[in-house]
């Protein structure tokens, strides 16, 4: 146990690149699960069956074949995100390892995030929208007033549980070289070997603590958008 | 078409546009995956000696091994997890705190803890080396603490959802505590969470190919063998997603049937990690 508290920046530095990629992943996600649900619920057929399909393929698949996908399948057919490292602003470079992982991550998680918000979309009922057109609301407004601020609310629970799981995710990472949390826990219980327990629970508790701040703060958001039904 | 909460029925001009959106949909859909053919073949991964392991009978029979033992970790870490479920749902249902509390601590912490962080535990602690469990049924274990732990909030909802004047009854004729649990309850939480259980068989089916992490059987350890042989990285992944996605939609097709003859349209809440029992609800976790 000595070892991880003499070494504890490295236990930090994992969890920092844990929170990155939760991060990073997260924010790609949303934007692309978004982007997937509004075409899934649009009006326009040929897209919304594409979308469905490619929903039900990633969530079927598993992540560590994602993950294969992009760091093992990838590289033969020439995708290697290697020009990722050329780019820097100021300081900051991304790795291509970060990047790959980034964007097996987002593509995974964005199908989720998809079903969530169609989800949301779904729990509002239709009289709400007939009500909405017959007191003369415009298209605009009753989305405005009426539909979304529903289903975003109605979004909230299972878009939060969906970024806790992609949290717990970014731990497949640490296979395809990223050195975040699960990988330290492995070098540190390897170097350990009477400590394995402890070392065990000390990465444990970390992952614990920040699943109960994403958790925390999706039940501060709900209950700050609750309105009486 | 089925009414839209989102969209009034389209006239004549909003039907034209969207024909014209159908266009460029089906341009842009026809565009992306001419675009994957043209690198596939630009990259010679069309060849027929790198696809021809996945028809040649001993490779195929490799497969449909490392199918079966994938298969069988997540039959058995499933069987298993139902137990340390029911034995912990139950647990956290108990009237006496000395018993809610670890039961509580035990149910959030193995939901909070990523299952490869527990199997790379269970391997490196116990898994190799002599008189070592092996990679297998590390696998094996880190699946049935995950997902026992999930199933735990899913079998405490279920018991939950049961009607409250059920139990009252049960009481009312005299059953005692463990008639009323074992009579009354659970047979009717068990048919509510039938799917919820079966959806659980395919987040632990998907799980099992994390043992790729730690060399255990399976389908994505065949897979990796037969690419390390024949260098056919694209066509081996190609070939074993379509096996998981194939084998995960049977079983969703499964849930659906069972939600559809035995429960209706009656959902269950769970709630998330962390959260308030009373005020949320989630889908089954990715």
């Amino acid at each position: 146990m000595d070892d991880l508290f003499s070494n504890f920046d490295l236990y930090l530095k994992a969890f920092g690149v844990t929170v990155a990629l939760f991060a990073v992943s997260g924010v790609v996600s949303l934007l692309l699960g978004a982007l997937l649900a509004s075409l899934r619920v649009g009006p326009v057929a040929v897209l919304a069956r594409a979308v469905s399909v490619y929903v039900t393929l990633v969530r079927n698949t598993p992540l560590l074949m994602i993950f294969i996908f992009m760091a093992v399948a990838g590289p033969r057919l020439g995708y290697t995100f290697k020009s990722i490292e050329d780019l820097s602003v100021g300081d900051w470079s991304v790795s291509a390892f970060f990047f790959r992982s980034c964007v097996a991550l987002s593509l995974y998680t964005s199908a989720f995030v998809c079903e969530a918000f169609r989800s949301g979309i779904n729990a509002v009922p239709l009289g709400q929208a007939e009500a909405a057109r017959a007191i003369g609301l415009t298209f605009a407004g009753s989305m405005r007033q009426v539909i979304l601020p529903q289903a975003l609310r109605a979004t909230v629970p299972p878009l939060v549980s969906v970024q806790i799981a992609l949290l717990k995710n970014t731990s497949v990472a640490a296979v395809f070289g990223m050195a975040e949390a699960t990988f330290r826990m492995k070098f540190f219980s390897n170097r350990n070997a009477d400590d394995r327990i402890l070392v065990f629970l000390a990465f444990g508790v970390g992952y614990v603590v920040l699943v109960e701040i994403v958790s925390f703060a999706g039940a501060r958001l709900e209950r700050r958008w609750a309105v009486a039904r | 078409m089925t009414a839209s909460v989102l969209f009034d029925a389209p006239g004549p001009r909003t039907r034209a546009r969207h024909r014209i959106y159908s266009v460029l949909g089906v341009v842009a859909l026809l565009g992306l995956v001419g675009a994957v053919a043209w690198r596939f073949q630009d990259r010679g991964q069309f060849a027929y000696d790198l696809w021809e392991p996945f028809i040649t009978p001993e490779y195929v029979q490799a497969l449909a091994e490392g199918l079966l033992d994938t298969l069988q970790m997540a039959a058995l870490s499933i069987v298993f997890a139902v137990v340390f479920g029911v034995a912990f749902g139950i647990g956290k249902l108990s009237e006496h705190a000395w018993v809610r509390w670890p039961c509580w601590l035990v149910v959030e912490f193995f939901r909070a803890v990523p299952v490869l962080l527990m199997m790379y535990f269970v391997y490196f602690a116990y898994g190799v080396g002599d008189g070592g469990i092996g990679a297998y049924w590390s696998v094996v274990i880190a699946l049935t603490v995950y997902n026992g732990a999930v199933l735990a909030e899913i079998f405490r909802a279920g018991i939950n959802a049961v009607p409250r004047g059920q139990a009252e009854a049960a009481y009312a004729i005299g059953m005692r505590k463990s008639q009323v649990m074992n009579l009354v309850l659970l047979p009717q939480a068990v048919k509510i969470m039938l799917p919820s259980i079966i959806s659980q068989c395919v987040v632990a089916l998907k799980d099992t190919s994390l043992g790729f992490a730690i060399g255990a059987p399976g389908l994505t350890f065949v897979g990796q063998q037969i690419y390390g042989e024949f260098q056919n990285q694209v066509q081996a992944a190609v070939v074993v997603t379509a096996i998981y996605v194939a084998v995960n939609l049977v079983l969703t097709a499964i849930a659906t049937w069972v939600q559809r003859k035995y429960v209706g349209e009656k959902k269950l809440v769970v709630p998330m990690i962390g959260a308030a029992a009373e005020d949320r609800g989630i889908l089954p976790a990715p």
